[in-house]
């Protein structure tokens, strides 16, 4: 059982927390990710970017078994996840901590049973050591302790995010998944969840991955960053990593495709986007009749 | 010449092809069909295997009675209430034209708690519990709630079907007592009070018709109703697709499903049943006319 003190220190000399080797991910005929390989050490913070769509998201799920790859295989500190049965992966999904989009806390229940739910699922700590656990986690993401007995529906977005983000770390998890967690929020709260990933990533040097286009928080929380491109637009045998380097790296790189993501320019974009709907559009409609070859034939 | 020929090849190749096209569609269509089965069984099995795996927490098995059951008590009511009196009404004048006025209760009585009480009970319960269960499972689908629950290392079916499925199998019996007695009351108020018929005959050949297997078997049913209702109804919720309109399709879903799967768990019981109850009366049913 995961204890709550901090005894154990995680650093880059421990072995690869996430491994992952030619992961290809297919919905129906839909094919989202293609061959994709990546190695994320002990202690490092991955930042996912890439336009909407590219798959970033459904790299994150894969990372601990929310979806199973079509191809390929997914390692968690040298374990297949495919291999695992519902068991052993409940087990080992323990060791993370996972930060939805819409934070995902459970409407039914209050904010400190939701913060409190791995803990009342996996120890055996009594009602107060919990409750103290859960007023602890609230005051590291800066909730106030009136919080603890609201609803979800009852917060603002950002205090959502914060709550989901005091429910990840329950469980003092080895690697921490954030996915696009400043969307939605004004600058400066968005500032704000910057800066507890930052705080988190200090506890125990523990490993996270961030799925994000919002290049502030990428440039201020990456150790390495990772860009994905769409493979509806991208040539076959072409990779579909285009990036993968430090932030400094990817303000140096020259790479049109990049540069547009990252400066945010729209450019050719628009016309593109209304050349597939109109190419979409000759395909649903139904070719006409030929009269004049059936009145040709007639004669 | 040659046109006209070819012309007549494509339209033959056209024809060939839309056949083609229409059978690999049927194929697909009853392939997923039959896939749908399957699935609804793994998730079938999976929930009772949960059922024994694990105890259920009370802070999460009775707010989920409570929502099933007592919130469901006065609807229930109602319906059987209306079902015993509309009864009175349809059987009335048919049985007085036969000058059997007096054996109403029996006939009002063995129809509702053998099939009316149970079925139409359980279809109340199917539109508002099956349908409320399959929208709030839908939505905590398409908000991400059921995947963070997973990410947490909790399983859930443990958490959000067992409750519902041990809810539906325990309290859906119990409410049709509540509606066959709800049916018999009415039934009788009705008869009594407005067309006249005697209490004395009344319930004296109701008694002689209607005895406890009659009731027994009613209620046997629902076991298998509740079950219907709950699985069906959480895994529509459980598989519901993206957005309002995914949340919208599931709660249909899981109510028309539901009643289907009532009717023909209906017909097989009730044959299965009334083969059962040859071994208790050897002698032949009593007949009522």
């Amino acid at each position: 059982m995961p204890a709550p003190a901090k005894a154990i220190r995680r650093d880059i000399s421990d072995p690869p927390v996430i491994e992952i080797q030619n992961l290809s991910m297919r919905f129906g005929d839909h094919q989202v990710l293609r061959d994709i390989s990546l190695v994320l050490p002990a202690g490092q913070t991955l930042v996912v970017i890439g336009e909407s769509g590219c798959g970033k998201t459904v790299l994150l799920k894969a990372m601990n078994g929310l979806l199973r790859p079509t191809l390929g295989e997914v390692r968690f500190e040298g374990i297949p996840l495919a291999r695992m049965n519902e068991h052993e992966l409940a087990r080992i999904r323990t060791r993370y901590g996972f930060v939805f989009q819409g934070a995902a806390l459970f409407d039914s229940l209050t904010i400190a049973d939701n913060i409190a739910f791995p803990l009342r699922e996996h120890t055996r700590l009594s009602a107060a050591e919990i409750s103290d656990i859960v007023e602890s986690l609230l005051g590291e993401v800066g909730l106030p302790q009136s919080v603890a007995t609201m609803k979800p529906m009852q917060l603002s977005g950002g205090m959502r995010k914060r709550a989901g983000l005091a429910r990840a770390l329950a469980l003092d998890p080895h690697l921490i998944l954030y996915d696009e967690p400043t969307t939605g929020l004004d600058p400066i709260m968005s500032d704000v969840i910057n800066e507890l990933i930052l705080r988190a990533r200090s506890r125990d040097g523990v490993t996270s991955v961030v799925v994000t286009h919002d290049m502030h928080t990428a440039r201020k929380v990456a150790d390495v960053i990772l860009m994905l491109y769409p493979l509806s637009r991208l040539p076959p045998g072409e990779p579909q990593v285009i990036f993968q380097g430090t932030p400094h790296d990817l303000d140096n790189c020259s790479d049109p495709r990049i540069r547009q993501f990252i400066e945010g320019q729209a450019g050719t974009r628009l016309s593109e986007l209304k050349d597939e709907q109109a190419r979409d559009q000759a395909q649903s409609t139904p070719p006409t009749p030929e009269h004049s070859q059936h009145t040709e034939d007639e004669t | 010449m040659s046109n006209r020929a070819s012309n007549r090849d494509s339209a033959g190749r056209g024809l060939g092809d839309w056949f083609a096209t229409q059978i690999a569609n049927l194929g697909e269509f009853m392939l997923d069909r039959v896939a749908g089965v399957g699935d609804v069984a793994i998730f079938s099995l999976k929930t009772v295997g949960w059922i024994f795996a694990r105890r259920q927490r009370r802070d999460v098995l009775l707010p989920s009675f409570y929502q099933i059951g007592v919130l469901s008590l006065p609807v229930v009511a109602l319906t059987g209430l209306f079902i015993g009196m509309v009864l009175a009404v349809q059987s009335y004048s048919q049985f007085r034209a036969m000058g059997l006025q007096t054996r109403l209760g029996a006939v009002i009585n063995l129809s509702l708690v053998r099939e009316l009480g149970p079925v139409l009970a359980a279809t109340m319960l199917a539109g508002r519990v099956g349908s409320a269960m399959a929208a709030e499972l839908g939505t905590m689908r398409v908000t991400e709630q059921i995947d963070a629950m997973e990410s947490m290392g909790a399983n859930p079916i443990y958490y959000l079907v067992v409750p519902r499925f041990l809810g539906c199998l325990i309290l859906i019996p119990t409410l049709t007592v509540m509606a066959d007695f709800m049916g018999v009351l009415g039934g009788y108020l009705y008869s009594h009070l407005l067309l006249g018929i005697d209490y004395h005959h009344y319930w004296t050949n109701s008694r002689e018709y209607v005895d406890a297997f009659d009731f027994l078997m009613g209620i046997f049913k629902t076991f298998f109703f509740g079950a219907a209702i709950a699985l069906v109804s959480c895994h529509r919720g459980f598989n519901c697709d993206p957005g309002a309109e995914g949340v919208g399709r599931a709660a249909t879903n899981a109510f028309v499903h539901s009643f289907m799967l009532i009717l023909v768990l209906d017909l097989f019981l009730g044959i299965g049943l009334d083969n059962l109850q040859d071994i208790f009366h050897p002698e032949g049913p009593r007949k009522l006319l």
